[in-house]
């Protein structure tokens, strides 16, 4: 079992501006434990990517300090710390942003790049019988063994995901971060990745931060949610405690 | 209501300026000096007319002799061999140089423009005009031109290939960045699958490209087939000089053929 007492990632009066413009992020202060799912939410602009890409140590903050599994910084990561902040996280992104020609067996693969021996993750050709196998494994865990030879254009657009799941889930990462995994797929693939994704997190013991639009993902596949709005968090509470009219007010200007 | 409208309309053309009225005017005049003072004259032409017909009944028939045949051919295949020595050599320098120059893909951005730069210098130099550098600084004969198609090819594939990289899907690329996956990394596992089609394409075109260009190298000496075609019309033996232009004309649509061919299979 996980441990659940660890803290994945914690934040202390997180503050961020871009130049001398408005703050984006106001004294932001929370806590996610490993092995914890939690739904970002909150309408365009109120900052969830930027504090997403604070989290991961991407961008600098203005103010607060910040412990990303167990890398603890104020301002910016020094570039070791962010090397191992990243080694440790698996992306899944809107776009999937799978290589379209390369076959889904060797998209997988290329999840071992900046990683030791990730030089030789340009497809499976290249790659060890190692990277070969665990990436035949994670496609195992996302059901899509039989489409390993399957190029990524021809996949449907839930497999497309799933392939961009395993592919963070073949780097072994303590997080999963995730920017509207769901958002480019129709209702039914959506809720399909969701569940394969929340509970794969879940049994892997894999902390999963996930961006939505969508309430209905956040209050089904998350233990918690987090919306923010206008740069602050406007509601923090596990979603088993929230109802939809709770969320009122999260996408009003 | 008519009135209206009639105001409203708006003219037929801009209102042009002196500086606008001036270019046009010269632009004209340059045309009409250009195709005044060396377009041939009716008259040039009639006298020319019969000379062709001359010089062609002189070609004709062509000359089929076993030992000029024969020697035609191993300066056919020298051709052939300084297109593909120079295209696949050209081909190999390009794809490094085009990833040092494509915007947002190089290694070194502030390098970026100076390999833009030798691209274009290579490009835009006339291939008879390198052959001529080579033979004089390697000298006369088939290493000359394997040189002058390689730098061709680097000219014409160095400018495409970065192109195609500059045009590959984005979302890969920022993927395997966020990993931490270096330049090259993200160059071979995202770059190059994505514009695979492309560069094939562009080095097909070159190839054909420089087919074209090697039969012509011999004419300043730069081996293969042109140099027989320059002694032929020195020596006036123009049967020799129309065998020369068939085979030419044949080995140059069987390289459009089967290029042609390939890029189907491809696509």
């Amino acid at each position: 079992m996980p441990n659940r007492s660890a803290v994945a990632v914690s934040c202390t009066n997180l503050a961020k501006r871009y130049g001398n413009g408005a703050p984006v992020l106001k004294d932001i202060s929370l806590q996610i434990d490993t092995g914890e799912t939690i739904a970002l939410i909150g309408s365009n602009g109120a900052g969830k990517s930027t504090l997403l890409k604070c989290l991961i140590g991407l961008h600098d903050i203005s103010g607060g300090k910040l412990n990303i599994l167990g890398e603890q910084f104020e301002r910016a990561p020094t570039g070791a710390q962010r090397k191992a902040i990243r080694r440790q996280i698996g992306f899944v992104f809107q776009q999937h942003g799978l290589v379209k020609r390369l076959s889904a067996h060797s998209n997988v693969v290329q999840g071992f790049f900046g990683l030791a021996g990730g030089w030789r993750a340009v497809s499976q050709m290249t790659a060890s019988q190692d990277m070969r196998l665990a990436a035949m494994e994670a496609l195992e865990a996302v059901n899509l063994t039989e489409k390993a030879q399957s190029r990524a254009d021809q996949l449907s657009g839930g497999q497309s995901q799933r392939v961009a799941i395993a592919r963070a889930l073949v780097r072994q990462p303590k997080l999963f971060i995730a920017d509207e995994p769901a958002a480019s797929l129709d209702p039914s693939s959506g809720r399909d990745v969701m569940e394969r994704f929340s509970h794969l997190a879940k049994d892997f013991g894999i902390t999963l931060i996930f961006t939505s639009h969508d309430m209905e993902h956040a209050l089904s596949y998350a233990d918690r949610l987090i919306a923010l709005k206008d740069g602050a968090v406007f509601i923090d509470a596990a979603t088993a405690d929230l109802k939809s009219k709770d969320l009122a007010g999260v996408f009003d200007g | 209501m008519a009135d209206v409208h009639t105001r409203h309309v708006p003219p037929r053309m801009g209102s042009v300026s002196a500086l606008q009225f001036t270019l046009w005017v010269v632009i004209g005049a340059i045309i009409i000096a250009s195709i005044t003072q060396v377009t041939p004259s009716p008259e040039r032409l009639a006298e020319g007319a019969p000379r062709i017909a001359r010089l062609l009944s002189r070609m004709l028939p062509p000359n089929t002799d076993p030992d000029f045949l024969g020697r035609m051919f191993w300066k056919l295949v020298e051709t052939m061999q300084i297109a593909i020595a120079g295209t696949v050599l050209g081909v190999i320098l390009s794809l490094p140089i085009a990833w040092l120059s494509a915007r947002g893909i190089t290694p070194v951005p502030v390098l970026a423009f100076f390999f833009k730069g030798l691209v274009s210098l290579f490009r835009t130099i006339p291939d008879l005009v390198w052959a001529l550098i080579f033979v004089v600084s390697v000298g006369l004969g088939a290493v000359a031109g394997t040189m002058t198609i390689l730098v061709d090819t680097i000219g014409f594939c160095g400018r495409f290939f970065a192109e195609a990289m500059e045009d590959a899907d984005k979302a890969p690329q920022e993927a395997l960045d966020a990993t931490g996956a270096s330049r090259l990394s993200i160059l071979l596992g995202a770059v190059i699958p994505d514009a695979l089609p492309s560069l094939i394409n562009t080095t097909l075109f070159a190839l054909e490209k420089a087919v074209r260009s090697s039969v012509v190298l011999g004419l300043v000496g730069a081996g293969g087939i042109g140099q027989e075609l320059k002694t032929a019309f020195d020596l006036f033996q123009y049967r020799n000089a129309s065998a020369i232009i068939i085979a030419i004309f044949i080995i140059v649509l069987a390289m459009e053929w089967l290029t042609d061919r390939l890029r189907r299979a491809l696509n």
